[in-house]
């Protein structure tokens, strides 16, 4: 009986001690991209359609930013072909009953497509739908992948109640950092950009997906739009990218023995 | 009478202490597995800690250790769903593992991820 007990201790302190003794390891864990672009040889990020604010052409640097990281971070093959002015080709053509509205959009003067109001995105968005449209864009290209959509980027302001730190000194001239909660008035940005990824051989849609970023700044404080703008894209960007190429998450775990 | 009492007894400690003496040798050899792996690991050679690990629950499938290691490598390679097994096994044979607790919040996160992009 009492070997039996001796054993079935040691047993149990030999669990008790693996428990206790664990290693950290560095492990990189790979998530696999939103969609399979391995069917296609090259990239063609075509245009937008720019809604918003004017201050930003929307289309125009939304194309040179995603060429750009999808080059550098993505190590895809890019199409550099001009930018489509989208806008024109998405114009909805009025219904002969109806009066003859202006275009909502229409090419300026000095080459920049307007912005499209929000409200009237939507009929323009009926382009990505349009099949033969892009089956005719892939033709042209070679049937790469084609990355379009809409971006809407908008002024915005908000007021209200912040929180700050705010310095304080005590009666000895000891210096502590307090929370303090002070009324605001703050203006930025809102970014909310629609990505649509399109099979450049058959004119489908493959994948499409939806952003929203916001900024704030101090009333007071002056930001340029397009600064804002690339704030904006920045915080976004990595999933952006991630939808075409695996990412690796870095952390710990810890090994038992 | 009571001789065969004492017979039966004995009998039954016999059983006791071979099973724990064979319990005992299985997690040695099972031990031994996981220290192999854990070094493979260490040095990069995650396929190798992987058979490691998968040879250390063939031997002893009630050693939480090594179900919690290999969820890791299966975690590593990417295999989500066998990942969520192992920690499952892991956490259902050592509930109290606080390391075993943490690599689960940590694997839950990516996890998670992983299913919101799937999802899309």
């Amino acid at each position: 009986m009492r070997t039996a007990r001796t054993l079935a201790s040691a047993a149990l302190a030999l669990a008790a001690s693996g428990c206790l003794t664990f290693v950290e390891v560095p492990v990189e864990t790979p998530i696999r991209p939103k969609i399979d672009a391995s069917p296609f040889s090259r990239v063609y990020v075509a245009g937008f359609l720019p809604s918003g604010t004017e201050d930003v052409d929307t289309n125009l640097e939304t194309v040179r930013l995603l060429r750009s990281q999808l080059k550098n971070k993505g190590g895809m093959r890019i199409i550099e072909a001009d930018v489509l002015p989208l806008a024109d080709a998405a114009k909805p053509v009025p219904a002969e009953s109806a009066p003859a509205a202006p275009p909502a959009a229409a090419q300026s003067d000095s080459g920049k497509t307007d912005t499209i109001a929000e409200a009237e995105l939507p009929p323009y968005e009926k382009i990505f739908e349009n099949k033969d449209f892009w089956k005719k864009v892939g033709e042209e290209f070679g049937s790469p992948l084609i990355i379009t959509g809409s971006v809407v980027f908008v002024p915005h302001q908000r007021s209200g109640y912040v929180q700050k730190e705010q310095e304080v000194y005590d009666s000895f001239g000891r210096r502590s950092v307090v929370p303090v909660r002070t009324y605001m008035d703050r203006k930025g940005y809102i970014l909310r950009p629609k990505f649509v990824f399109i099979d450049g051989r058959t004119g489908e849609t493959l994948y499409t997906e939806t952003f929203r970023e916001e900024i704030l700044y101090n009333a007071e404080q002056s930001t340029p739009a397009l600064s804002s703008y690339f704030e904006l894209m920045d915080r976004l960007l990595p999933s952006f990218l991630s939808t075409l190429s695996s990412q690796t998450i870095r952390g710990s775990r810890f090994l038992l023995k | 009478m009571p001789a065969l009492k004492k017979l039966i007894a004995l009998a039954v400690v016999g059983v006791a202490i071979s099973a724990t003496l064979a319990h005992a040798a299985d997690r040695k050899a099972a031990v031994e597995q996981v220290s192999f792996g854990i070094d493979a690991a260490r040095a990069g050679l995650w396929r190798e800690a992987t058979y490691r690990w998968e040879r250390a629950i063939e031997i002893d499938p009630s050693y939480a250790a090594a179900f919690n290691n290999l969820a890791i490598a299966y975690e590593q390679a990417g295999l989500f769903e066998k990942a969520k097994q192992a920690y499952q096994k892991a956490a259902e044979l050592d509930p109290k593992n606080t390391y075993i607790k943490q690599n689960i919040d940590l694997f839950k996160e990516i996890n998670d991820r992983a299913n919101r992009q799937n999802a899309r």
